[in-house]
């Protein structure tokens, strides 16, 4: 099986962040960067349905500065076989624009799936893995929480409102991975040393700056001090009293 | 969940580390905080190995992780070894005496004395953590001065007998193959010193876990009897010669332990500093009173020497250029270090600090071992005034 594994570096969602004093952008220093954990589940079945099928590719792309290669080490040192840097500083707000990088660099290649995780936790945007299956003219299921490959035919189920939804399509796909699709391996040391020999190609790219444009980053508000209104069944009292009037979710 | 360890790097000590060395610093951290970690307290207080981390850590390569890839190791460098101890030992010293057991003091010797065959029987196995070992070499009357050791082997036709007995094992009952240290000469000839390979199922072979530990206790620690314990020829270790060989191993193993010991001390800083922002007493967190702000300061200072030293050692191991005596010195001075800072933080968190929810009361009361075996603090002052001054001051 020939498949294309799609990834993101984000920040360590223990990290952190600041706003750089621009008020557009974070703040990257001392923020540790890891590889985006809902591709770790795409990398993880990537090297599952290869690992089954006994034979094939893994191979992964990812968009992102210089440090990104670190990013596509990880992948590698989970045991993906090359990686492809689309290089710019500049990741485009626009999510179209990084789509159409992504589809362009897969285009070339036949692959049997396309793999993305559902989203980057950083921007939340949902839109890569539909963006790129669109502009490939490919099928594609979303948030799959179970996979199953049965020769050219795929089936996914999907966790929904108050349900499972079971759907089947044809390969070649565009699938995007959500928690609970597997449990990603730790890259063993020995996978981490040999990561340094895989290839991995750079390519510069020159995104376009699209129809989006971040104008501010904020901060959420800070949280208002808790208040302790008495303690034990006494309290019950004007607890109920200011949940009704004063917070008035009663 | 807590959260997770980010680690302590107050000197960007990071940025002398390659990219390896970090992602396998990384890779081990990550597996303890979500393996270890739920699980260490439990142990601890219930004075258990957690045998079922086992077969994680043979996948992850964490067994004789500097030794060669041909025998199934992952072949690392000594400053990526020395992070894996650190981290290992951030969770618990058992767990990471475990692994120096394992790596430094029983595959290292195979390595370093066995024969080709010895190593490729039993290298892969012990890499993937199929087979367990322990290194026998004190003995009840004998620790800091093991040249005084009573365990003899005796030459037969057939083989070797083996009679003797071995105190503090680690992972004695555990273990299913034991290098054992035995004097083939008269009982004063030192150099007669040779290291065996025991199936620990061989005849005449018990191991006695050593009961009523207050350290160490999610660890095994066992007292080793060999009675009458017969082996074939090739059972001998055949490149070892005199007390040189298992001091080399512990000199491994010592390396492996300095490292250790910045990661239990990075841990109850850690949770020093976070009590200190949380804990609120007179009104405001405990980390705005002048008292706690110097134990900070000086656990942080502190640290941050060790983790210098530790690595500088490293990049001397690996240019094959650091000495015995340079391990002797991180050695004596991370432990104790890490000592004090454990026992700092223990009374930082007032009477929470005893609790087995916290880390400090266990990693102090698990120092206090480590402060003691592989050389006690005060051996290795001996070893480095007797490089200083030139003059034996053992005996």
């Amino acid at each position: 099986m020939k498949i294309a594994v799609c990834v993101k570096r984000v920040p360590d969602s223990e990290t952190r962040v600041k706003i750089s004093p621009d008020g557009k952008s974070l703040d990257e220093a001392g923020v540790k960067f890891v590889l985006n954990p809902y591709d770790e589940f795409a990398v993880e079945e990537a090297l599952r349905r290869k690992e089954k099928a006994g034979s094939g590719e893994v191979a992964v792309f990812c968009l992102g500065p210089a440090a990104a290669q670190e990013t596509i080490r990880t992948a590698l040192a989970m045991g993906a076989d090359r990686g492809v840097l689309l290089q710019t500083d500049k990741i485009p707000a626009d999510p179209y624009e990084t789509a159409k990088l992504i589809a362009a660099a897969l285009k070339p290649d036949t692959w049997d799936l396309i793999l993305f995780g559902r989203m980057a936790i950083d921007d939340y945007n949902h839109q890569i893995g539909s963006l790129v299956a669109q502009l490939l003219d490919l099928p594609c299921v979303t948030a799959v929480s179970h996979l199953d490959i049965q020769g050219a035919k795929g089936v996914a189920e999907r966790e929904i409102e108050g349900g499972i939804e079971v759907l089947e399509f044809p390969l070649p796909a565009v699938v995007t991975a959500d928690k609970g699709l597997n449990e990603p391996r730790y890259p063993a040391l020995k996978g981490i040393m040999a990561a340094k020999k895989k290839p991995l190609e750079i390519k510069p790219v020159q995104p376009a700056a699209g129809g989006m444009e971040i104008v501010a980053l904020a901060p959420p508000a800070e949280r208002k001090e808790g208040k302790i209104v008495g303690e034990g069944a006494a309290a019950v009292g004007e607890l109920v009293r200011l949940l009704r009037e004063e917070a008035k979710v009663l | 969940m807590p959260p997770k360890f980010s680690g302590v790097d107050f000197y960007n000590i990071d940025g002398l580390l390659s990219e390896e060395e970090r992602a396998i610093r990384d890779t081990v951290r990550d597996w303890v905080d979500e393996n270890l970690m739920p699980v260490i307290g439990e142990a601890y207080v219930a004075g258990k190995f957690p045998k079922q981390l086992i077969p994680g850590m043979a996948e992850l390569g964490l067994f004789g992780a500097n030794l060669p890839e041909e025998y199934g190791c992952a072949g690392l460098n000594n400053v990526a070894y020395g992070l894996i101890m650190q981290e290992l030992e951030r969770g618990d010293s058992g767990v990471r005496s475990f692994a120096s057991v394992q790596g430094a003091l029983v595959m290292y010797p195979i390595y370093a004395f066995g024969s080709d065959e010895q190593k490729k029987t039993w290298l892969p196995q012990m890499a993937s953590g199929k087979v367990i070992g322990c290194f026998g070499l004190t003995e009840p009357d004998y620790g800091s001065n093991p040249a005084g050791m009573i365990t003899v082997a005796k030459e037969m036709k057939d083989g070797w007998t083996l009679n003797g007995a071995k105190m503090w094992i680690t992972n004695g009952s555990t273990a299913q193959a034991a290098v054992v240290w035995a004097k083939t000469g008269a009982l004063d000839d030192a150099n007669s010193i040779r290291g065996f390979i025991v199936p620990t199922d061989t005849k005449g072979f018990s191991a006695k876990d050593q009961k009523g530990k207050l350290s160490l206790r999610a660890s095994d620690t066992s007292e080793l009897v060999l009675q009458d314990v017969h082996l074939p020829k090739d059972a001998i270790l055949p490149k070892s010669g005199g007390l040189k060989s298992p001091l080399m191993c512990l000199t491994a193993a010592r390396y492996g332990i300095a490292w250790g010991a910045v990661g239990a001390a990075m841990a109850c800083y850690d949770e020093a500093v976070s009590y200190s922002k949380q804990r609120v007493m007179f009104g405001k967190p405990l980390g705005g009173f002048q008292l706690q702000q110097a134990r900070l300061a000086d656990m942080l200072t502190e640290i941050t020497k060790a983790q210098l030293l530790c690595l500088q050692l490293g990049r001397l191991k690996d240019d094959g250029k650091s000495t015995p005596q340079q391990v002797s010195l991180a050695k004596r001075n991370n432990v104790d270090m890490a000592t004090d800072v454990a026992r700092e933080t223990r009374r930082l968190l007032g009477a929470n600090g005893i609790l087995a929810e916290y880390q400090a009361m266990r990693h102090l009361a698990n120092l206090e071992s480590v402060y003691t075996y592989e050389g006690t603090h005060d051996v290795h002052t001996l070893i480095l005034g007797q490089e200083i001054t030139g003059l034996n001051a053992f005996n």
